[in-house]
Formats: structure tokens, C-alpha cells, sequence
């Protein structure tokens, strides 16, 4: 044993002559942080490495199977997924690891902002780390194409659609964008480049950059309400922190970052042993319409976005609003690059991410169920509920099967099922009287199309007769009060005149 | 700086510099060339030609109906990606209507609801009439057109490139007003 460890210590001794790093490991691993900073607040960062650095084992490992090639990639993908040993699996860790990675850097991010660390002197840290963020963003999406189905497909034609949005350049935008005039074959390899060399490299470069400014200017202090960020003595207040009441890195503080990343890289082989792999769905064939395609999870909330935007606002927020949260991101060291640092003492930092997390959380929580979205099958699938058919004229239940017949389902949901386009009709006769009932099918609005082209006299009146038995059993359909007193204005014929009655 | 206290190492330096960003010039032209390659390439509606649909007799009158047809500019390597399929309304006779099967909102598939005379997306919930029309949902305009024409009992469409609302711009504009 002892001869063992005297074998190490030669050769350990024969690279370091040569290589000269072991004042630079001994500073870096000894490098002082303050006391209250070797927190479990502080161990976000080096979990996001650690992904990152499985995403790149993993990547490569994909590599060895995966074709590039739109003729080709779905069917390696499947190939991957069913006859290579463990292929599936280190699919799945790849895909999890994608959804951990950009999870976890957006965690980072929110402690940094709420711990204020973005403050002078690590404002370019924090610059960095916004690249790193849209870099990670990139790589999600970039890794979706590969992913090459219906959904890398149709999620292509979105991006090519958004970009087809630029003013005057819009054209060579999408070319560009897409390498050539249609979503093909150039269209994947150039993903695949950016997805395998171009980010990852400048990732790289860039997390480089991140961590040896970390080394260099020091871990963040924990932030306390009254200890005020000044540019002229914030550096000599920091030096004597840690000096006089800080803890080497190693091993004070380490161990909470390598405890908290084995547990996210478990969480990772867990999810992808549980739930195995992201698709691929239907095959990348732009001839088979019957698909609802979606993104991804982490940009679903931009998916419930271009739902909701009204049609006009939304060229100028698709082209304007990334600009400007990346440059408000950016910019914000400078503009907030001194002052306090504590949470406690920075409201509208904590409202603004309090409500950007909510506005996002939101937003995906909606396109779990796209309540914007026609369901096409509704109306051949699912029954018109038998209670609304007991006890109807002939006449009413002839107007629920044009209502099942024209689509209407598809917007408008009865008896919980059906689209949510629309509002839901289980009580349309107590909103609406017979005359507003027959104009909005007839005229449509309010994001209704009109029927009126499509119905037939006979049919629109089934339909509405139908619409009016449409109100719960304890509440009148509503009425046009104006209506009421015209009806009782006009005499019968062979009732007394109501003025002679009265006498 | 006085020209005595330039040296020649100094000089060498520069003229090294300069050489260097020539070289880098020189490369980056044919780079960026390689790069804007598809940009270029579609000047002047290079990446359109009249592609058949198929025979009059496939498309009866007064329906729509899906047609397929292959992107005239692919490669070998596209797989299924270069079958494009397309709305064809057979209006009466010789007068068609070709819609694009992408969403003017942001490209994705619609689907022909016959009963209701409607164009449907599944995506953000942009609906159209039978006419290509926006009925309701976010798309700004109408679905995109081909510029068709009937040539030896076949319909014949201008196609070539996915089309978005820079890129529809060679594809036949739809009018607002009233057809005929």
C-alpha cells in the first residue's frame, strides 16, 4: 500500500513539473468564501454544470446511432428507442436531463436575482449568465428538431412562420432559417450543426468564462437588509469578509454543491427509468394533417401565448418583447448595480419575479389543456348527453344533430365535453334570447364564425329550437321584454280587447 | 510616435497583422457566400415552378379536397419531408381555389370540415371559411393561395416554397373584397 501511494506521489510529481497547475487548483479549491455563503442557497450553479456535463456524455453517446438526416433520423430514432441495448434509456436521461438543465438555470437565475449578486462587481457574471440561459433555451429547442416527428416538423413551420414576421428581411429569414424554401432535409442538418457544435461550443466557452469570474471576484455574500452595495469600498468590505470570516471552498462548501447535484443527476435517471423518452410522435410527413402539434414543456408557455394575444399585438410582441426582456436583463446591473442587496428591502424585485413566475406558471398550466384549440373530433365523437334529448319535440332533437353535424361541438362543449373555443352552451338559452340565438349563429362574432352560408332556413331553426331547451330546469330561458309587451299589446283574435276588460 | 522609434520587429509585426486579416478576408468571403446560399438562391422566385395536381376529374365541384404534390426543388435526403399537400376547392368548371395547408397564423396543418364549410387549426384555434377567408381565431388574413391554371385537363399550381407572410409574397395575394 505504502509502496502504492509512493508510485503516485512520482508520477503526480512527473506531470507536475511539467504542468504547473497545483498553485492554481490549491487557490481555486482554498479560494475563501463567506461564512453564510456555503448555503444550500448556493448550490444551483454547479447543479446546472453538472447536467450540463451529462447532456454532453450523453449527447455523444446519441451520437454513435443518431442520422442527421430527414430521410433517416426518425427511423434511427426508433431504432434507438427499440433494438439498441439501453438506447431508450440514455434517450431519456438525455431528454429529462434537458428539462432538469433548463429547470435548474432558471432557479439559479431567480436566487441570484433575489440575492442581489447580480450587483456590482459581478455584473458581467450575471451578463454571461442571461447568454447562458438563452444558449440553454436554444439548445432545448435546437434538441426538439432533432427530435425529428411531427412536432419538430410543425414546430419548425412555427419558427419559420414567426421569423416570416420581420420587417423587409422577413423573407431571408426564413430561408435562412430553414436552408432552403421548404422544411427538408438542410433544414435538420443545420439544426443538427447548431444543436452539436455551434451552441454546445459557445457553452462551453461561455461557462468557462461564468466560473472563472466566479473564482475571480468571489461567491456572492448573503445578502443582509442595511448592508448597502457602494462601487468605492463594496471590494475592500468583501476581502475583509471573507478574510477575516470566511471558509475555504474546499471543503466547507463543496460538499452541499456535490451532495445537491448527485441528487438532481438521480432525479434524472429516475424520471428517465419511470418515464422513459420523449417520442418521437408520428413520423416528420407533412401529408398526415391529423396531428395537434405542441412544443416542448418549458416553452409551452409561449405556445399559450400566441393563443391569447390578440391577432394585432402580436407581431410587435413576437419581434419586439424578446428584445426587450434581453436588453432589461442585461441592463439591469447597470441600473441596479448598487444599493441593497437583501430580498426584504427590494420589493419590486420580489414582485416582478413573484409575477413573472406566476404570469409563466400560468400560461404552461393553460396549455396543459389549450382551451384555445378546437378538439376536431368532438363532433363525431363524443354523444350529444341524453338528458338534453329526453322529453324534446322532434323539431329540437333534429337541431342537436345539426349541432353535433356542423362542428359546433368542436368549439362549444356540452355536458363537460367538447371544445372550450367557445363558451360552453349547458345554459346558451339563459344568456341569449330565440332572436340574439338565431342572429350569432346566422352572423357569427366574437370570434364566432358565421353559419349563415352554411345552414339552411330549416336548420338554422331546428339548431335554434334546440339552443332554447339548452337552461337548467329551475331557471326561464331569457326573453326580450320587448317582445313580451308586443304580444301583449296585440289583441287575439276573439279575446277581449284588454282596455274594454278592464272596465 | 516619431518614425525612428518604429523597429523593424515592430514593422514585421504589423505587416504580419495586416497579412492575417487578408487571409481571414479572403476566407470569410466564400464563407458567408456558403452561408446566405439559401437566401440567394431564392431571388427572383427561382424556388418556384408549376408543379400537376392531377386530373379535372379528381377534384368533383363544389368540394374540397386534399391534394399531394412534390416540392419541386429536393433532395434525396428530404424522405417524406418534400410531399407537400395542399386545399384544392373546385368552385365550378375551370375555377379553383389552392390553399396552402399551412395556417396563416403560424403554419400549422388545417383541416377541411365539410359540413360546416370550415377550415380548422388544431395549433391556436384560427378558423377559415370555405373561400380561404378568416373566419375567426388570430390569424391577420386569409389562407395562402397557389396561382393555379388548367393545362391538358390538369391542374397545375405555382409552387415551391413553405409559405409565411414574408414568403407568400410570389404566391397570388387574396383579395378582401368580393370574389367574382
Amino acid at each position: 500500500m505504502r509502496r502504492l501511494s509512493a508510485i503516485g506521489k512520482t508520477v503526480g510529481d512527473w506531470f507536475e513539473q511539467r504542468l504547473k497547475v497545483e498553485p492554481v487548483l490549491k487557490e481555486t479549491m482554498e479560494h475563501p468564501v463567506p461564512r453564510r455563503s456555503a448555503s444550500w442557497f448556493y448550490v444551483f450553479g454547479s447543479a446546472a454544470l453538472t447536467v450540463f456535463l451529462m447532456q454532453i456524455f450523453t449527447g455523444i453517446m446519441l451520437a454513435l446511432i443518431y442520422v442527421p438526416s430527414a430521410a433517416q433520423a426518425w427511423d434511427s430514432l426508433q431504432y434507438l428507442n427499440h433494438s439498441v441495448t439501453l438506447g431508450w434509456y440514455l434517450r431519456a436521461v438525455h431528454g429529462w436531463g434537458s428539462n432538469f438543465m433548463v429547470a435548474i438555470v432558471l432557479i439559479h437565475m431567480v436566487q441570484v436575482a433575489m440575492f442581489g449578486a447580480y450587483k456590482f462587481p459581478r455584473e458581467l457574471t450575471w451578463i454571461v449568465g442571461v447568454f447562458l440561459l438563452l444558449m440553454t433555451l436554444g439548445m432545448a429547442f435546437t434538441g426538439q428538431v432533432l427530435r425529428f416527428d411531427q412536432d419538430a416538423y410543425w414546430g419548425l413551420g412555427i419558427g419559420a412562420s414567426i421569423s416570416g414576421r420581420v420587417p423587409v428581411i422577413g423573407k431571408y429569414v426564413v430561408h435562412l432559417l430553414l436552408g432552403g424554401p421548404i422544411i427538408a432535409g438542410d433544414t435538420l442538418s443545420r439544426f443538427f450543426a447548431l444543436h452539436v457544435f455551434v451552441i454546445p461550443g459557445l457553452l462551453i466557452a461561455f461557462v468557462g468564462l461564468h466560473l472563472l469570474m466566479v473564482l475571480k471576484l468571489g461567491i456572492n455574500e448573503w445578502p443582509m437588509p442595511g448592508r448597502i452595495v457602494r462601487r468605492s469600498t463594496y471590494l475592500q468590505e468583501y476581502a475583509e469578509m471573507t478574510h477575516k470570516d470566511g471558509l475555504p471552498f474546499v471543503p466547507a462548501a463543496i460538499w452541499k454543491d456535490m451532495i445537491f447535484a448527485s441528487v438532481i443527476i438521480a432525479g434524472v435517471l429516475v424520471c428517465a427509468a419511470v418515464f422513459g423518452p420523449f417520442g418521437p410522435s408520428g413520423q416528420p410527413d407533412p401529408t398526415i394533417i391529423q396531428t395537434v402539434p405542441q412544443p416542448d414543456y418549458f416553452f409551452h408557455w409561449l405556445y399559450a401565448l400566441l393563443s391569447l394575444l390578440p391577432p394585432e399585438m402580436e407581431t410587435p410582441a413576437l419581434l419586439i418583447g424578446p428584445v426587450v426582456v434581453i436588453a432589461f436583463l442585461v441592463l439591469l446591473p447597470f441600473f441596479a448595480g448598487e444599493g441593497e442587496k437583501s430580498w426584504k428591502r427590494r420589493p419590486i424585485a420580489v414582485l416582478t419575479i413573484l409575477l413573472t413566475a406566476i404570469s409563466l406558471g400560468a400560461l404552461t398550466h393553460l396549455a396543459s389543456y389549450t382551451p384555445w384549440s378546437p378538439i376536431m373530433d368532438a363532433w363525431s365523437g363524443d354523444p350529444v348527453p341524453v338528458q338534453y334529448l329526453n322529453g324534446r319535440s322532434p323539431l329540437e332533437r333534429t337541431g342537436s344533430a345539426v349541432f353535433q353535424e356542423k362542428q359546433c361541438r368542436n368549439c362549444h362543449s356540452i355536458g363537460g365535453s367538447g371544445g372550450q373555443r367557445g363558451p360552453a352552451l349547458d345554459s346558451v338559452a339563459v344568456r341569449l334570447t330565440h332572436a340574439q340565438l338565431v342572429r350569432q349563429v346566422v352572423q357569427g362574432g366574437g370570434n364566432m364564425p358565421a353559419y349563415g352560408k352554411q345552414l339552411n332556413p330549416a336548420e338554422v331553426t331546428a339548431l335554434v329550437a334546440f339552443l332554447d331547451t339548452l337552461h337548467p330546469p329551475n331557471q326561464r330561458p331569457a326573453s326580450d321584454a320587448a317582445r313580451h309587451m308586443a304580444a301583449a299589446e296585440k289583441p287575439k283574435p276573439g279575446a277581449p280587447n284588454p282596455v274594454q276588460a278592464q272596465k | 510616435m516619431s518614425e525612428q522609434n518604429v523597429s523593424r520587429r515592430q514593422l514585421f509585426v504589423k505587416i504580419g497583422l495586416a497579412l492575417n486579416g487578408l487571409a481571414v478576408a479572403v476566407l470569410a468571403m466564400p464563407v458567408i457566400g456558403y452561408l446566405l446560399g439559401p437566401v440567394l438562391g431564392g431571388g427572383d422566385g427561382r424556388y418556384h415552378k408549376w408543379v400537376d395536381l392531377g386530373e379535372l376529374d379528381e377534384f368533383p365541384e363544389g368540394q374540397t379536397r386534399l391534394a399531394k404534390y412534390k416540392n419541386p426543388i429536393s433532395n434525396a435526403w428530404d424522405g417524406e419531408t418534400d410531399n407537400i399537400p395542399c386545399w384544392v376547392r373546385r368552385v365550378q368548371g375551370e375555377k379553383f381555389q389552392v390553399f396552402a395547408i399551412n395556417c396563416a397564423h403560424l403554419g400549422c396543418p388545417v383541416r377541411w370540415f365539410a359540413q360546416s364549410g370550415l377550415f380548422m387549426c388544431p395549433c391556436h384555434g384560427g378558423v377559415y371559411y370555405q373561400d380561404g377567408s378568416r373566419a375567426s381565431g388570430p390569424p391577420e388574413r386569409g389562407l395562402f393561395e397557389y396561382p393555379y391554371k388548367v393545362q391538358g385537363g390538369h391542374l397545375m399550381i405555382e409552387a415551391g416554397q413553405l409559405p409565411t407572410l414574408a414568403t407568400e409574397a410570389s404566391l397570388k395575394k387574396r383579395s378582401d373584397g368580393c370574389e367574382g
